[in-house]
């Protein structure tokens, strides 16, 4: 489907659709926001603006909170309560409540049964739909793109401005094409395509760009598998990434509290399956990935541009020609104790975290049980898994995944953001290594002094069965 | 928002690539539900001993000579990482009114330019110089003219750096950019008539 003729990227047509007023020389686009997701973190500085200056909140239905990154996941009490201990915390959530109540947001609070990771939610419950704008004062928004919607981070003034007004200055990004061919071989996953794709571009390398995952390997991927690739757009520099919406996307939302449903269904899927990007249509950049050379990734360095082939050696500062690059490399490897030309493999661990929004839904979960059924966590790690949502614990605990965790020696704990970002007391301790299936391995994310090495969920397995970091393949070669 | 028109300030630099929002203020601080007091905790893990409050003779910010300055050069992809706008904050808190660097983030630029916090996008070999200028004496002065966009060098010489006229419009009149978008009311209201809405949050 072309407008004047012209092809048009997915992007393109998700953009051109949400035009309030045109971006011109002096003022970027306006655009309008289809749903807008809010959490106690990154929001009270912006209901504190909308009353210091009489405003209110345009559209609380097209709004909506939950609490994620600062919740405990420790066990209930005898009550069924999650108790707070941080004061601090506790007042932010407090506040939270109160901005919500106030402004008729509706709101899942820590331990309703809808509560969860924002970013597991909003697909959770059929609110994350294809064409969409969709933004949160969080960058890793970028993982409703999974489903063809626009989605990116914003900060705090901009929840103020979307708050108010359900509107945003946007200035018309870049797009750049990700094509993965090929088939994934068994052990690797979407996790490792994303990795990959980092460690090749950088950290910065799609700065300026929304990204469209293309290609054989994306349209293999499961709805969950896409949202991992997506979730870490922004580790690459991309404040979005997209992928067409296909049969994949339309069985997933197929039925959910917030999917259309009767003709409005029909209706919805007809206008879907015009968004994809028309053939000829032009990228502003292009890159290229081969899945079947894909081996499973780990980062070794201190930022997820840092990443290498599991069995690969850590680089070489020596070898690095440029001095930034190497100063940054010469400061990874001391932050993480490493020296040049190491193997990761066989390195020992101490913490194997399995969750947020990049790997903690109901299929990373069936995924790492299924793997650890009948193993053990060696007796020297902390294994901790932490569903996503109220419901993937749910869900998890009705198929018994529960079980198997606990069984293995690891922790099944309360949904929430937990250690990938550790606000709310779930952290590791200086020194610690993790093997994590988190986005960000940034110096002391963890925890201060924390170390960690970024994985999929078959790795982190692996790792914390062996107590080492383990390539996951020769795990499930001994299985079959 | 405050008017910024003109910078004139000693620069201290930071000359480490891929500097993150987590090294900027660690996630620990963000449970505030106001802006006061982050600047304390401003690039906390790197200027503190490990008890969190003895200062690291070591670094940059913390020595005497550099105290009083208002402009940071960053290595390259300076605030890469969350959408946290307490990294602005954090540096305007700890007095910085300008950044340097060869490239931003994108959340960041957005973010600092909402909070009257300067991003100066150079070339490397200015980047470079400005390095080995604040290494070599503490006391080196920039200046920056927002309207003509341009950084002037110790040594007089004019760089040039991007700035999109909207950010400049506001930076310069002291204005924040939600005025603009609560004056489209009209325009929005014009865009919902015209297109279904797609979810419905309350329902």
């Amino acid at each position: 489907m072309t407008q004047n003729g012209r092809p048009r990227t997915l992007f393109e047509k998700v953009w051109n659709t949400h035009i309030v007023r045109e971006q011109s020389d002096d003022t970027p686009a306006v655009l309008y926001i289809d749903l807008h997701l809010v959490h106690e973190v990154t929001s009270p500085q912006a209901f504190s603006m909308l009353r210091e200056r009489g405003l209110t909140v345009r559209r609380p239905d097209q709004t909506i909170g939950t609490m994620d990154h600062s919740t405990p996941t420790t066990p209930r009490n005898e009550l069924g309560i999650i108790p707070v201990a941080d004061a601090m915390a506790a007042k932010q959530l407090d506040t939270f409540t109160k901005n919500c109540s106030d402004y008729g947001i509706p709101m899942y609070a820590l331990g309703d049964e809808h509560q969860g990771i924002v970013h597991v939610i909003g697909p959770e419950k059929g609110l994350t739909q294809p064409g969409m704008t969709i933004v949160c004062g969080d960058s890793h928004t970028s993982t409703h793109g999974a489903f063809g919607a626009l989605a990116f981070g914003i900060g705090t003034s901009e929840v103020g401005h979307v708050l108010a007004t359900q509107t945003l200055l946007q200035n018309k990004p870049r797009t750049m094409a990700v094509n993965v061919d090929g088939r994934l071989g068994e052990g690797v996953t979407a996790k490792d395509i994303i990795l990959a794709i980092i460690s090749r571009i950088g950290i910065g390398g799609g700065t300026g760009h929304v990204f469209e995952y293309r290609g054989e390997a994306i349209r293999g991927l499961s709805m969950e598998g896409r949202m991992t690739v997506c979730n870490m757009s922004i580790e690459g520099g991309a404040r979005a990434g997209m992928v067409a919406p296909d049969d994949t996307t339309f069985e997933y939302i197929h039925g959910r509290q917030h999917a259309p449903s009767g003709a409005d269904w029909d209706a919805a899927i007809a206008n879907w399956r015009r968004l994809p990007t028309d053939g000829g249509a032009v990228f502003d950049k292009e890159i290229t990935l081969r899945a079947d050379e894909l081996i499973p990734m780990i980062t070794y360095g201190t930022n997820p541009g840092m990443g290498m082939p599991i069995d690969a050696a850590v680089p070489t500062p020596e070898e690095e020609t440029d001095f930034n690059k190497k100063t940054a490399l010469d400061k990874a490897l001391a932050y993480m104790d490493l020296r040049p030309g190491q193997k990761l493999l066989g390195k020992a661990i101490d913490v194997v975290f399995i969750g947020s929004c990049t790997n903690s839904r109901i299929s990373d979960l069936r995924q790492a049980a299924q793997f650890i059924q009948g193993r053990k966590v060696a007796g020297s790690v902390r294994m901790m898994v932490v569903p996503g949502s109220q419901q993937v614990k749910k869900q998890a605990e009705s198929e018994g995944l529960d079980r198997i965790f606990r069984e293995a020696g690891a922790e099944w704990r309360e949904a929430g953001c937990s250690m990938c970002i550790a606000m709310n007391g779930d952290q590791l301790q200086p020194g610690q290594y993790a093997v994590s299936t988190s986005n960000r391995n940034f110096e002391g994310r963890q925890g201060k002094g924390g170390r960690t090495f970024l994985a999929s969920p078959l790795t982190a397995v692996a790792s914390a069965v062996a107590g080492a970091v383990t390539d996951p393949r020769a795990m499930l070669a001994g299985l079959s | 928002m405050e008017k910024l028109k003109r910078i004139q300030g000693s620069i201290v630099s930071i000359p480490v690539n891929d500097i993150d929002t987590d090294q900027i203020i660690p996630a620990r601080f963000l449970k505030v539900t106001d802006k006061e007091g982050l600047g304390k905790a401003a690039f906390c893990d790197w200027r503190y001993e490990e008890d969190g409050e003895t200062p690291n003779p070591d670094f940059v910010l913390n020595k005497p000579e550099y105290q009083r300055a208002s402009v940071l050069v960053a290595g390259n992809n300076f605030g890469c990482g969350s959408s946290r706008e307490h990294a602005p904050w954090a540096l305007l808190g700890t007095g910085f009114k300008a950044v340097i660097s060869t490239e931003f983030a994108d959340i960041f630029r957005n973010n600092a330019l909402k909070n009257g916090l300067l991003p100066i996008v150079v070339d490397a070999d200015t980047q470079q110089q400005l390095f080995s200028l604040a290494e070599e004496d503490p006391s080196t002065s920039v200046s920056v003219d927002v309207e003509a966009q341009t950084l002037t060098l110790p040594d007089g010489r004019e760089v040039g750096f991007p700035l999109d006229g909207f950010s400049k419009y506001c930076l310069l009149n002291g204005v924040d950019q939600l005025g603009y978008l609560l004056a489209l009311d009209d325009e929005a209201q014009s865009y919902e008539a015209r297109n279904p809405q797609r979810v419905v949050t309350t329902a």
